[in-house]
């Protein structure tokens, strides 16, 4: 077992490791920025329980771990990756394992006009201004020691933007795959949309190998006025992973951000989600939904900040909850003095499959401004006995049984995901997750 | 068919089944009749398997097998189909999935080949016709924002899909309009061959005039107190449950 400082030197010594394989690298003001945030990192502590952000979530598992960093790309079958990618025709492909871009796996060749596609790695060479305006900018490493420890080693990841007007009509799809192998790594994102431009982004982590890692990720999310993004986040790490994720979004004014945050692997899980309005008349749809069975614990925290009057947000978050898996919903929504007219709707529902089962569930809605529309609520019960009768009285066995009904619950975070590929695997997945 | 034989249940530790006795032979329609509260519901759910219910004594056997060692969806797969009451509504599921799931694992229980989604859409297709259902409501939710018909009419729409040897209609013709009961009538009749046999629970008569019974009992307090033709569902229609009551009570 580690005390936390051991952990931080650990990583502090890790980083100047990566620092020395950078070379000429060191000398870019992209390294500055790295080298800020090793410094935050190690200023700020890992937080514990006694933090009201993290009451819940005891992250010792994941201290009283030694990971390295991903050094190499590890052999991997072919067919696990492609279980996770979708029609190659369809969609604009990158994949990364262990961190590391793989051409082999990737289609990113005649990309449309007005996307600039490239690893963060590269575009820090290729865009040096347009990605030094945004990098750490959404996403702030002063508070979260997470946030800093990944901005410390971002290097690996994907770099989007869509140019002014630009529609993008193929969705892009980003896969990190992760060899269990002890390993820590850190993608990390930035997403540019300009304005009136639309794009539509699916982030899938996934991992394999008996041994454990954790994945420590990051994302920035800047969305134009009068753009429009749908993004779609898939975590099916392995059971035995920790995974740790920010997503940071800037809404300006009438944008419109649609976010689905779907998890179903990892043994210890935090979300982040941050979003803000920066302009008036922007709108943003969070959807969840986590589905945990074993001893997985997964805590989603989301916020949406409405700095400014005429948004709207509307969030749904739905867990599925069996053997005696914990989950954690904090979602806090401030309307601040100015954002009148502000419509805020928050709703977190859960279904418990076993007993022995547990969510802790705390919306939250801080209203400074009087002219607004606001709800929210939490519930959690059990799937309905008289629908489960119903079904098995029709001759329908009741793992089925179950299945389908809990599908049903699921349908509504999902349904509105307008790339029916994505619908399906995630009703693939979600099936093999029940059967 | 099937035998029921001395059949005790409760719910939450009060008997409300008290020793009832009832053999259905294939081909036969029986009439279960009585007041309210008399057990009728609870009858139905208990063979259908409703696990609410504890069967205290007794046994009923469903051509020849021990029924209630059976799981719900077992006694479904071996023939036996229970129209509800009350149909629940599941919002989210569609009518197709509901009996495309429920009719391929009640032939894969029989160790039929699973429908291809072709063969399932035309003999759906077809049975709706039966009870004069349209095609949309495939795709809507089980009964979710259907009229009390409606939902009735389904209950037979998915008993001709799943053609059981045993149909068990709970006050499928209560809060139904002339039209519909004369549809829904119509479908149960056309479903009937000397095959199987059906259960109507009722406390009315006027289902009664389309599909007519072989036998009509009377459920009170838990028992069956009196059985007989179908002229007995005319008698009481006429003169109400309490000479039947009455005379149930001088016999013990
Ligand atoms: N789920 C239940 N919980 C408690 N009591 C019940 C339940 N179902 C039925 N009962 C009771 O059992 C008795 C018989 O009800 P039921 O079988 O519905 O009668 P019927 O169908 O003949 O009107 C009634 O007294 C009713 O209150
Ligand atoms: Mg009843």
């Amino acid at each position: 077992m580690n005390s936390s400082t051991e952990l931080k030197e650990l990583f502090i010594a890790q980083f100047q490791s990566f620092e020395n394989t950078l070379n000429g690298e060191k000398e870019l003001p992209m390294h500055q920025i790295r080298k800020d945030a090793i410094k935050k990192f190690s200023a700020l502590n890992f937080p514990s329980v006694k933090d009201e952000e993290w009451k819940y979530t005891n992250i010792n598992p994941l201290l009283s771990k030694n990971f390295r960093p991903a050094d190499s790309i590890p052999e991997i079958d072919p067919e696990f990756v492609n279980k996770y990618l979708f029609d190659k025709k369809e969609f604009i492909t990158l994949v990364f394992i262990n961190g590391y871009f793989s051409k082999e796996f990737s289609e990113i060749d005649s990309l449309p006009e007005g996307l600039i596609l490239e690893t963060i790695s590269e575009a820090i060479k290729n865009h040096p201004d347009l990605v030094l305006n945004y990098f750490s900018k959404t996403a702030s490493t002063e508070k979260n020691i997470f946030t800093a420890l990944n901005t410390a080693f971002a290097d690996h990841g994907t770099f989007v933007s869509i140019e002014e007007n630009a529609v993008i009509e193929k969705p892009i799809q980003i896969l990190y795959v992760t060899k269990a192998d002890d390993i820590f790594v850190s993608p990390r994102n930035l997403f540019l949309v300009s304005k009136n431009a639309q794009v539509k982004i699916i982030e899938t982590y996934a991992g394999f190998g008996d041994r454990s890692y954790f994945t420590n990720q990051v994302t920035e999310f800047i969305v134009n006025d009068n753009a429009v993004v749908e993004h779609v986040r898939i975590q099916d790490e392995q059971l035995n992973a920790f995974h740790i994720s920010t997503l940071s979004v800037d809404l300006e004014k009438a944008s419109n951000f649609s976010s689905y945050n779907i998890n179903f692997g990892g043994s210890l899980v935090r979300n982040n989600v941050n979003t803000k309005f920066n302009g008036g008349f922007a709108e943003c749809r969070l959807n969840g939904l986590y589905v945990t069975q074993g001893s997985q614990f997964v805590d989603n925290h989301t916020s949406i900040d409405h700095a400014k009057a005429n948004c709207l947000s509307n969030e749904l978050y739905k867990g599925i909850l069996n053997d005696t898996s914990r989950g954690v919903f904090n979602g806090k929504v401030f309307v601040r003095q100015d954002a009148q007219k502000t419509n805020a709707y928050q709703q977190n529902k859960n279904i418990l499959l076993s007993n022995d089962a547990i969510v802790n569930t705390k919306p939250q809605l801080e209203i400074f401004a009087d002219d607004v529309k606001c709800s929210h609520g939490a519930t959690v019960g059990q799937l309905d006995k008289d629908q489960l009768f119903y079904l098995k009285a029709r001759g329908i066995q009741e793992k089925e049984a179950k299945a389908i009904l809990i599908y049903a619950f699921a349908s509504d975070v999902v349904h509105s995901i307008s790339m029916t590929q994505v619908r399906d695997h995630l009703e693939a997945l979600l099936a093999e997750k029940l059967l | 068919m099937i035998e029921i034989k001395n059949l005790h249940a409760n719910i939450d530790g009060r008997e409300i089944l008290k020793g009832i006795n009832l053999t259905v032979n294939k081909g036969e329609v029986h009439a279960i009749m009585g007041p309210n509260g008399s057990g009728k519901s609870t009858l139905a759910q208990v063979i259908a398997g409703r696990e609410d219910y504890e069967v205290t004594q007794g046994e009923i056997l469903f051509n020849g097998k021990n029924l209630l060692e059976l799981s719900t969806e077992a006694r479904a797969c071996e023939g036996i189909f229970l129209a509800f009451q009350y149909p629940v509504e599941i919002p989210g599921v569609s009518n197709t999935t509901l009996l495309k799931n429920a009719l391929n694992s009640i032939r894969k229980y029989r160790g039929e080949e699973e429908l291809d989604a072709m063969e399932f859409l035309t003999l759906v297709k077809k049975k709706m016709s039966l009870v004069e259902l349209s095609e949309d409501l495939l795709r809507r939710s089980v009964n979710e924002g259907f009229s009390g018909g409606e939902k009735k009419r389904n209950e037979i729409f998915q008993m001709a899909v799943l053609q059981p040897k045993l149909a068990i209609l709970d006050e499928t013709d209560s809060g139904l309009d002339i039209d519909a009961l004369r549809i829904v009538a119509n479908g149960v009749t056309k479903l009937k061959s000397p095959e199987n046999a059906t259960i109507v629970v009722t406390h009315y008569q006027r289902l009664l005039n389309y599909i007519v019974p072989d036998f009509v009992h009377v459920l009170y307090n838990g028992k069956i107190i009196k059985s007989g033709d179908k002229s007995l569902a005319l008698e009481l229609e006429d003169k109400g449950y309490d000479w039947v009551i009455e005379e149930a009570a001088e016999l013990v």
